[in-house]
């Protein structure tokens, strides 16, 4: 008797209090107003119609002086594991079988302009920080090949590096006749070992690196590359120009061993990636052997390619670009989806129907969230395929991101948008005036990217704080590809770069939804609506 | 014309909130301005900084507050039911609008020479002390400069233009918080998408077309050569969009029921 009393007591508040009623009302009066659908339908249209905007164009000049998109010139050079690399260096090698070494001293490494260069570059030094030059086991001379190398660099000093994204550091310091560097490399099978030192007698194992597949006939010997000199010229709201100068690097090796090369081999020169990497069309390189020393010249990087530039980068980021502008259109909406209701004296119907005001605003914030979820995410998709067929139509090779990286984009930006509408929800909750709070939301999300990126006037440092801890740390979630402390590309946010990784920096945006929707639950309970 | 004049001078005098959201704007545009200037660093004294543009960064978020404002005095008039009133008053409605655009234009220039005034001053306290100043080669931040003087009073101009463009808008879509989305996306946006989606020759059709990009060229003393657009004729692009906002406003509060 008792029990049966208990569980109708229950049964009737679940009827009276049941969240599921609550959702279905909001649900109705989000679907029945004719303005906020429109509005999420201009949204996803937007986030999609960005792409019809003109981008950026590759190609090679015909001999008939005819423009062609696309071509070797603007094609990508793919590494082992899939990724953009560049891959251009001059090489100096012999066949090496699965087993065995090669071992140099490095005397000296000097940087130098190529004939032919810009005027006025004589005063700028023209080794760069991340010149290198070594010994490297490479599978072919095929660019993109699976390799590992040991070398001397401009400014970070020995590193052993291997398949394009992997750096150990060695010895520090930089090299020359008074302070030589010996570097060695073993090879027994897949596995690469570095070795380095400064003396000749005292090594010291730098890294070992597992090459998966690594012919049994590799190649072996020593490389130079030097990557162009960049420098920014200008910087403005409506973009940025750089412009940057081929360098090549020259390195002195002597006391050259190699073992598990044919006997009486000979050394053969050759200038990987010549020609097919557009970033070095002046590459120029080549060795000499005065005596027992062998001088190798060469430009070019053995490195991860990373999309960089203005719009003509070929990023995947690149072609969400219209979230933004989906974006304003959702915020708006979000906004209204509590403001409509303060300015109709909607609010006090229903807040009769549920007096529990921190219940409305879940269900609120619960089906605005989830019907931005829905608009955004095939939003997202399509236009990640619409822009990489815009890219490709202009002959640029969108640089390849791990598909679960896609797939953490495009669901991110779907989540980023619906997590910016819940907060335009809180916001206008707590302001009550469509107007102001739609200003306040967009100033929040929208103006410190603004801020950071395109306008260009922050210095690094406060632009990054900016990005870290406004909402619009939120848009980390569309980066694509990682980056890497021995490239030194512009990790800025125009070419998808944020200062925190992708799901630290949603979580920030996340926390300021709640934070409002915290605030604004406090006040609607405190105030009279 | 004048007794809409007097109407619509009341209606802004006697609501409160404009005069505390004008005075948000000079204020929000005076800090900005100092903070872009408090953090903005030029040791080596040849960066290609610009002194006015850096001090007038404010107007960036400045324009925001006056766009909120000239839209509130329109859509605020629709969401109250007031505009009936104002039409039953005046029922020429193209003299509504011009009254409107005219009163609203006279305390947003108020409130934006003083944002313009307080941000120059401050750019001239601070920036010297970071290597942006006299000592480094740079133009000195004084009015008496002929493009000194050019950027601060066209950054007062333009924000006026800012708000009639505003006021346009709200007329023609008539809700505040759309109205105020389109205006926010229109300024912003453009530099955004320039810069992440679209060709370098796009880029600088943008800086001579989009209202903001534009009209923001006359901030500009120092690479006048580089803009992709002359300062006055910037602003003049600008003055294009915010006629072509009112002509729009004001032929569809002709055409439809209020």
């Amino acid at each position: 008797m008792n029990a049966m009393i208990t569980r109708r007591g229950t049964a009737e508040r679940a009827e009276r209090d049941g969240f599921g009623p609550l959702l279905h009302a909001e649900w109705t009066k989000f679907r029945t107003v004719r303005g906020w659908v429109a509005g999420m339908i201009v949204a996803g249209l937007l986030i999609i119609a960005v792409n019809l905007i003109p981008g950026g164009e590759c190609g090679g000049l015909e001999p008939g002086g005819q423009l062609t998109l696309g071509g070797p010139a603007c094609a990508l050079t793919l590494g082992p594991g899939g990724e953009a690399v560049t891959d251009s260096f001059y090489f100096v090698h012999q066949p090496m079988a699965s087993a065995g070494s090669i071992t140099v001293r490095v005397t000296s490494m000097t940087g130098s302009y190529p004939p032919g260069g810009a005027p006025g570059q004589e005063q700028k030094p023209a080794l760069q920080p991340w010149s290198k030059a070594g010994i490297i086991i490479k599978a072919s001379t095929r660019p993109g090949s699976a390799y590992a190398a040991m070398m001397v660099t401009g400014d970070h000093g020995v590193r052993m590096q291997w398949n394009y994204t992997q750096d150990a550091p060695g010895l520090a310091g930089a090299v020359s006749a008074a302070a030589p560097r010996w570097l060695r490399l073993t090879r027994s099978g897949n596995t690469i070992t570095g070795y380095d030192s400064a003396d000749g007698t005292h090594w010291a194992t730098v890294g070992t690196a597992t090459l998966p597949g690594l012919p049994a006939a590799a190649q072996a010997g020593l490389f130079a590359a030097s990557p162009t000199s960049s420098s920014l010229i200008s910087q403005s709201a409506t973009g940025s120009s750089s412009s940057g100068q081929a360098t090549a690097a020259t390195a002195v090796f002597d006391d050259i061993t190699l073992e598990g090369a044919p006997p009486a081999g000979r050394w053969s020169g050759t200038g990987i990636g010549r020609g097919t990497n557009a970033a070095y069309p002046a590459q120029s390189g080549g060795y000499r052997q005065p005596g027992r020393a062998l001088t190798v010249t060469g430009s070019g990087d053995i490195a991860p390619d990373l999309p960089g530039g203005t719009g003509s980068s070929g990023s995947v980021a690149g072609t969400l670009a219209g979230t933004f502008a989906g974006l304003i259109a959702l915020l708006v909406v979000g906004t209204m989806f509590i403001t409509a209701e303060f300015r109709r004296g909607l609010i006090r119907v229903t807040l009769t129907a549920c007096p529990r005001r921190g219940r409305v605003l879940a269900a609120k914030a619960i089906v605005l969230g989830a019907v931005t979820f829905a608009v955004g995410l095939p939003a997202a998709y399509i236009a990640l395929l619409t822009g990489e067929r815009k890219q490709h139509a202009g002959g640029i090779s969108t640089y390849p991101v791990p598909t679960l990286t896609e797939v953490r984009m495009i669901v991110g930006t779907a989540a980023l948008l619906a997590v910016a509408a819940v907060l335009a929800l809180g916001i206008g909750a707590v302001f009550r005036r469509s107007a102001a709070a739609v200003t306040a939301v967009i100033a929040a999300i929208v103006l410190p990217y603004f801020f950071a990126g395109p306008l260009a006037v922050l210095p690094a440092g406060a632009a990054e704080w900016l990005l870290r801890l406004t909402p619009a740390a939120g848009f980390s979630i569309q980066q694509g590809y990682p980056r890497y402390p021995q490239l030194g590309a512009s990790y800025t946010p125009a070419n998808g770069y944020f200062p925190l990784a992708p799901w630290a920096g949603f979580a920030v945006l996340c926390l300021w939804a709640a934070l409002a929707l915290g605030l604004a639950g406090y006040l609607l309970s405190r105030w009279d609506a | 014309m004048r007794d809409a004049l007097h109407a619509e001078w009341t209606k802004t005098r006697t609501l409160p909130g404009t005069g505390w959201l004008l005075l948000a704007a000079a204020v929000l545009t005076v800090i900005v301005s100092a903070a872009v200037a408090a953090v903005v660093r030029c040791p080596s004294g040849h960066c290609a900084e610009d002194p006015a543009k850096i001090s007038l960064t404010g107007i960036y978020v400045g324009q925001a507050v006056i766009a909120v404002v000239a839209v509130l005095a329109i859509s605020s008039e629709y969401s109250s039911g007031m505009i009936r009133v104002t039409l039953a008053a005046t029922p020429r409605r193209a003299t509504v609008l011009a009254a409107k655009a005219a009163i609203l234009a006279g305390p947003v220039l108020v409130a934006a020479a003083a944002g313009v005034l307080g941000s120059v001053l401050t750019g001239r306290l601070i920036l010297p002390g970071h290597g942006i100043g006299p000592a480094h080669g740079y133009p000195d931040l004084s009015l008496a400069s002929g493009p000194v003087l050019r950027a601060a009073a066209g950054s007062v101009l333009y924000l006026a233009l800012i708000a009639l463009l505003s006021l346009g808008i709200a007329t023609a879509v008539r809700d505040g918080a759309a109205a105020i989305g389109i205006v926010l996306g229109l300024l912003y946006l453009f530099p955004i998408l320039g810069q992440v989606a679209g060709s370098s020759s796009w880029h600088r059709h943008l800086g001579q077309l989009a209202p903001m990009t534009a009209g923001l060229a006359i901030q500009a003393t120092t690479g006048l050569r580089n803009l992709p657009i002359s300062p006055w004729a910037g602003l003049g692009v600008l003055a294009g969009w915010a006629l072509a906002a009112l002509l729009a406003g004001g032929i569809l509060l002709r055409l439809r029921d209020a």
